[in-house]
């Protein structure tokens, strides 16, 4: 194996290595979220036809979005599992498949919400909706599979291929509102002028809460996959000298 | 925020929840991982070695040599 992949995943040099970057990752989150949320409650002005619902947009398109990266984050450490037997890597899908399911559920309810308002409906199955539910049952299996399985090597390969099967969702999401006629729209053009629909106005908030869940998810992940190297490499004595000195 | 001033503020708060969940409860976790492995270390180092079989181990001398 090559000496820099070796490196990269080495669960010890990950424990330092994130260590050092999560005061700045939780500085800038922090910082990303409270303008944000500010500019999307105070600033943004009401759209013509939605209303104020428009402000549940600045919740439910970055989770929405985010979510369908966990299909493929998890493909990336289950192939990684499967070709190099990496430890980090497994540690990494295990921890994102909770993380994916309750970013998932976010979506799922303020889509939700925002739909009684503007559908006049709580749930419709259309190809979006019942494909970003769809989702939510394939995390939650890949969880019950882990769990279900007692061999730790066993459940890696397992979780792996399903992660890896399970991508294939991800495209039918995202193409489900292009491919089926459905309810829930397709994405919005944006413009660099405002006199123009979703000017910079809209689209600027929205970017910056992007940012910040993305920022979110990093954070959520580092520390769900330390709790986890804490756990998994207990026995080694890096890990026993940390515990004494804590 | 008119008659939607429920519906936005609910989702606002699911994410606070969310939000507050996912970022404290590894915190939570890393201390109680901490704490067990402190205790482990602490019995590991200060029992001794006949007291294994206490814990569920197997006795470490020979049979017939406990009182």
């Amino acid at each position: 194996m090559w000496p820099w992949l070796q490196k990269l995943g080495s669960p010890r040099w990950f424990y330092d290595l994130t260590g050092r970057w999560l005061p700045w990752l939780v500085a800038c989150m922090a910082l990303l979220l409270v303008v944000g949320i500010v500019l999307a409650l105070l600033f943004v002005p009401a759209d013509y036809q939605q209303g104020n619902t428009i402000r549940i947009m600045y919740i439910h398109v970055p989770f929405a979005s985010l979510s369908m990266a966990f299909f493929p984050l998890m493909a990336i450490a289950g192939i990684i599992t499967l070709v190099w037997r990496m430890k980090l890597a497994d540690m990494v899908a295990k921890t994102a498949a909770p993380l994916g399911a309750w970013f998932t559920a976010l979506a799922l309810a303020s889509g939700s919400i925002w739909g009684s308002d503007i559908w006049g409906t709580w749930w419709i199955w259309d190809g979006r909706l019942t494909s970003m539910l769809l989702q939510l049952f394939l995390l939650i299996g890949v969880i019950s599979l882990r769990s279900a399985l007692e061999d730790a090597d066993a459940a890696a390969k397992a979780c792996a291929v399903l992660s890896i099967v399970g991508c294939i969702n991800v495209f039918v999401i995202k193409y489900s509102v292009d491919w089926w006629n459905t309810l829930h729209q397709p994405a919005s053009p944006i413009s660099m002028s405002s006199d123009q629909p979703n000017g910079p106005e809209i689209w600027a908030p929205l970017l910056i809460m992007f940012l910040a869940v993305a920022l979110f998810l990093a954070v959520s992940l580092i520390l769900a996959t330390r709790n986890e190297i804490l756990v998994r490499e207990r026995r080694s004595q890096w890990v026993q000298d940390l515990v004494r000195e804590a | 925020m008119g008659d939607y001033a429920f519906n936005v503020w609910s989702v606002y708060v699911l994410f606070a929840l969310f939000f507050a969940i996912n970022l404290f409860y590894p915190l939570l976790r890393r201390k109680q991982i901490l704490r067990e492995q402190k205790r482990r270390q602490f019995f590991q180092t200060t029992a001794p070695q006949g007291d294994t079989a206490i814990v569920g181990g197997t006795p470490s001398g020979p049979p017939g040599d406990t009182p």
